[in-house]
């Protein structure tokens, strides 16, 4: 998710052979915002959106940029909270919390079921030194007592959660149970179904805070290294400057670490041939239920890992439907049958966490070495040490955030669907997330006046053709691609949040510019994850319930590289992603198994055919069609 | 160290010796030293090329005739040059050198087939002075008997008083007196391929990264630009191959039967053919690391590859000059308060 610098010339994704494209642009300009039409047919869901997502004319005079990294897929109308809460504390933080000197918060809009957002630049010098001020009375405080505020970060953090576990699960008893008559509660289920729902949703917005509490503050000094070492060393890699500040032990490796502590237990306990590849996770848990002790002892050692480590999203949890291994064991079950190979061949398994440690630290040391002068090797120490001291936020906050809590947030919001599908409102639980937050709420509130006047609720006339409206407007705007920006090309992008989360340059701009010839060559480019040539048959696989499908030898292409697709990694002979830079844990990953990956590429998925003989060149960053 | 004191094998010197051995003949032993594989060889001492000049200064003014020319008026300087360059290449050597100088060659081939040699002029001014000077002293490739080798070693001296040669003196202001040339006699190495070596980027400075630039044949055709080699660029610390070009590489250099070399067209299915595989391309960096490290700054190096045993010798190394020229502030200096390193980020609008 990190891209700090980096120029990524294939984001254009999506420039193909859409239609909505404005050819008469001119050159140094993207298509205006007035100028994108929405989809024949899909005016009504597209009004859905809260009017503040929606275009005005206003917008044509600035410059948005399509937030593919995050947002690759059209978004549903629920989905959008997302969207709302993480701005919502993004620019809390840069605006008012920790005042950064030369930006404000992000802006964003929806058309088309994509999300574009847009900075909002300081550039008033006298504004840029009062914030200047500010901002080294906060960021520097948080700087300085970074280790004490985040063990208190991850308190926070799991007393959220716990919060969240607690919500009582959304139902309607026909009578008010009488325990709660006779102890005067004098409040009635209905009512619960409101207070949790807000519950949630406000936990939600709550989390989104915690998350960016830290988060700039982590890339800023990671990126203060990483433009060091881009100067020091003009053509130094971003992965190799990514290896010198990446942990070792970061919370996401944890739950493939499970995974090999798994295939180990069954091994020692024999129940290793259970085991096989093709057979789903329910046969062969119910299997193991019946092969006496050991099997009850593995499904126990299974159940300790699964809460926490299992609630891990498959994809970055930005989607309702990126379900947790906890939801879907399909994806770390299909790991398992590998790793217990490997075991039974004499391998342990084990991260040789020691040996990384010390590979790091010799990169650190060997580059040092390189530099022109001591007074460098003072600032390059300094600046290596600030980055070592915070990045382990940056790396650790996405499992409590973006998937444990997402989780939790988006199977409460899965409850209230069933409970309004089993009352007529949609014909199936996962409509809920073609409403928006607001419109859920107005369902919830209708089912509550329902039960509490006995008449028939409204929402089973209103909801299902507006469902069907909205899934077939998704279905639309998935078809087409979209400008990967709109409006007038600034002349730099200096806002640093963009530039640290997004990755977007000057350099990126003018490549989307010119973007389109690419499309003609068999060549794609992306970001060089991990060093390395190989060719193989493409394995593309664009959901978790295509995982069973890749085979040993096979080139991985997939939207998004995660850290839970770790167990695949093992039978790969490459990585290729739509979305990813050189600091994503997948890249780290690919590193750590030596697999050649190039992330990032924008448009794998859809210009690489399955089975298609493909090169990647992770040292380059260049994915070749060759068949 | 030698026979009678006019011969200095490479494994007795060092850089140190540069004022008898000069700067390629010392480099070549420093390498030696620092335990690189360098084609066997020996270093005919300035002190060989003094006697010799004694006994031609005896019949006719040397150095003064050139002291006393006007660095603007290259008719005469062409005329002293010519007149200069024959005697030099006509007179005999004295006896006690020839004698060293072919005991030498005889103890450098020992008792196998005979082996071509390179005789490679090793001034004492070349890194003294900017680099392009070393270019402008003479080196003789596969020279195949003694007697050839007697005359190249006359024809490195005689290439001191080439008309850019003096005239780059005269500009310069460099004293004739201390003008010496020492001649590098070594084992020629078949390459198969060959070429050099930075260890810094000559594009952008980078310390990190080995610039390593090939093509098929003996490494003359690249040094003299004669041919447009395959160009790689390897992390130094972490190996990682940044940029592959491979180019069209129309001629290349190869050895005549009877001495000296030609080029000629590469065959067509190789010319587009990488010259190094990735192993070679490590083995290379490598050495880079190692050489930079043996002398504490950056390096450009000559190098072959021997197209009979595989083995890659080094055929010279001089410190880089064009960046260690420039470096000047430091990159980013240690703040007091190392939190002030992030205004870098977030502080300024760029």
């Amino acid at each position: 998710m990190m891209r700090p610098g980096s120029t990524h010339p294939a984001r254009a994704g999506a420039g193909a052979e859409t239609a909505t494209i404005d050819t008469q642009t001119p050159k140094g300009a993207f298509p205006a915002p007035s100028s994108l039409k929405v989809a024949a047919g899909t005016e009504r869901a597209q009004a859905a959106y809260p009017y503040y997502m929606q275009f005005t004319a206003a917008d044509d005079a600035r410059f948005w940029f399509y937030n593919s990294m995050h947002f690759p897929e059209p978004m549903s109308a629920f989905d959008m909270v997302t969207a709302e809460a993480a701005y919502c504390a993004l620019g809390s933080s840069v605006t008012r919390v920790h005042c950064l000197p030369t930006t404000l918060g992000i802006d964003y809009r929806i058309i088309n079921g994509r999300v574009y957002i847009g900075g909002n630049a300081v550039t008033d010098p006298a504004e840029i030194a009062r914030r200047t001020v500010e901002f080294q009375q906060r960021a520097f405080y948080y700087y300085e007592n970074w280790e004490r505020l985040y063990t208190q970060w991850r308190e926070k953090m799991l007393v959220l959660i716990r919060d969240a576990q607690a919500l009582p699960a959304p139902v309607l008893p026909e009578f008010e149970p009488l325990a709660n008559v006779h102890a005067g509660r004098g409040i009635a289920a209905n009512h619960t179904l409101l207070e949790t729902y807000q519950k949630s949703l406000e936990g939600y917005f709550r989390m989104w805070h915690h998350h960016f509490e830290f988060l700039l503050l982590g890339y800023g000094a990671y990126m203060a290294f990483f433009a060091f070492c881009k100067k020091a060393f003009p053509e130094i890699t971003d992965q190799t400057v990514a290896r010198m500040v990446a942990g070792i032990d970061a919370e996401i490796f944890r739950p493939d670490e499970e995974l090999r502590r798994l295939a180990r237990r069954a091994v020692e306990l024999r129940v290793d041939a259970e085991f096989q590849e093709g057979r789903t996770p329910g046969a062969i848990m119910a299997s193991l239920a019946t092969r006496g002790e050991p099997g009850q002892v593995w499904l126990e050692e299974l159940a300790t890992s699964r809460d926490p480590w299992f609630n891990i999203n498959v994809g970055d949890g930005f989607y309702h439907y990126h379900r947790s291994w906890n939801d879907d064991l399909t994806m770390p079950f299909s790991g398992l049958p590998g790793y217990i190979a490997q075991i039974k061949a004499g391998a342990s398994l084990k991260r040789p966490i020691e040996a990384l440690q010390a590979q790091r630290r010799q990169l650190i040391q060997d580059y040092r070495e390189l530099l022109g002068s001591d007074a460098e090797r003072a600032a390059y120490d300094q600046m290596i040490t600030l980055a070592h001291r915070v990045f382990p936020y940056v790396e650790g906050h996405k499992f409590y955030c973006e998937h444990w809590y997402t989780n939790l947030f988006f199977n409460k919001v899965r409850e209230f669907g069933q409970l309004l599908a089993a009352n007529g409102f949609f014909a199936d639980t996962e409509d809920v997330f073609q409403l928006t937050h607001y419109e859920v709420e107005s369902a919830i509130i209708d089912l509550m006046t329902s039960w509490s006047n006995g008449s028939p609720p409204r929402g089973p006339a209103h909801w299902p053709q507006i469902v069907r409206e909205r899934r077939a407007a998704i279905a639309e705007w998935a078809k087409h691609t979209t400008p990967p920006a709109l409006g007038p090309v600034p002349d730099v992008i200096d806002d640093p949040a963009i530039v640290m989360l997004w990755g977007i340059t000057r350099e990126s701009l003018d490549a989307w510019l010119h973007a389109g010839s690419e499309e003609a060559s068999n060549e794609l480019r992306g970001f060089a994850a991990s060093s390395g040539v190989v060719e193989g048959p493409a394995c593309v696989v664009k959901s978790v319930e295509e995982i069973a499908r890749v085979r040993q030898g096979d080139i991985l292409v997939c939207q998004i590289t995660n850290p839970t697709w770790a167990p695949i990694f093992q039978k790969i002979a490459g990585a290729v992603s739509d979305i990813g830079g050189s600091m994503s844990h997948a890249a780290i990953v690919a590193r750590e198994f030596g697999l050649p990956a190039v992330v990032g590429t924008g448009t794998a998925t859809s210009r690489i055919r399955n089975g298609q003989r493909i090169r990647v060149d992770g040292g380059r960053g260049v994915v070749t069609i060759l068949s | 160290m030698d026979s009678g004191g006019h011969i200095a094998w490479f494994e007795a010197i060092g850089l140190a010796d540069r004022e008898q051995v000069g700067g390629k003949g010392g480099s070549l032993g420093e390498l030696k030293r620092a335990g690189i594989a360098v084609p066997a060889g020996f270093v005919l001492r300035t002190a060989a090329f003094e006697r010799f000049l004694e006994s031609l200064e005896q019949q006719a003014p040397v150095r003064a005739a050139v002291a006393a020319l006007d660095g603007d008026d290259l008719e005469a300087i062409t005329a002293c040059s010519a007149a200069l360059r024959q005697r030099i290449e006509s007179a005999p050597l004295t006896a006690d050198v020839l004698g060293e100088l072919s005991a030498a060659h005889a103890t450098l081939l020992g008792a196998g087939v005979p082996q071509p040699v390179a005789v490679r002029s090793s001034a004492t001014t070349e890194d003294s002075a900017d680099a392009s000077f070393a270019g402008l002293q003479d080196t003789y490739l596969w020279v195949t008997d003694a007697a050839q080798m007697l005359a190249r070693v006359r024809s490195c001296w005689a290439s001191l008083y080439s008309v850019p040669s003096i005239s780059y003196r005269l500009r310069h202001g460099l004293p004739e007196e201390r003008v010496a040339m020492a001649v590098v006699v070594q084992i020629m190495v078949d390459a198969g391929v060959a070429g050099v070596m930075f260890t810094r980027s000559p594009t952008t400075g980078d310390r990190s990264v080995v610039t390593i630039e090939a093509a098929w044949g003996l490494g003359s055709a690249v040094v003299g630009g004669e041919v447009t080699p395959d160009h790689w660029v390897l992390g130094k610390i972490t190996g990682e191959i940044s940029v592959r070009e491979v180019s069209a590489k129309l001629i290349q250099h190869v050895p005549l039967a009877g001495g000296g070399i030609e080029a000629v067209a590469v065959a067509e299915e190789r010319r587009r053919a990488a010259c190094l595989d990735d192993a070679q391309l490590q083995e290379l960096r490598t050495l880079a690391r190692r050489v930079e490290r043996h002398y504490g700054s950056a390096q450009d190096i000559e190098w072959a590859l021997d197209r009979h045993s595989g083995a890659i010798l080094l055929l010279q190394s001089r410190p880089e000059t064009v960046w260690s020229s420039r470096d000047a502030a430091p990159i980013a200096e240690p703040q007091q308060d190392p939190r002030m390193h992030l205004m870098s980020v977030f502080g300024t609008r760029r």
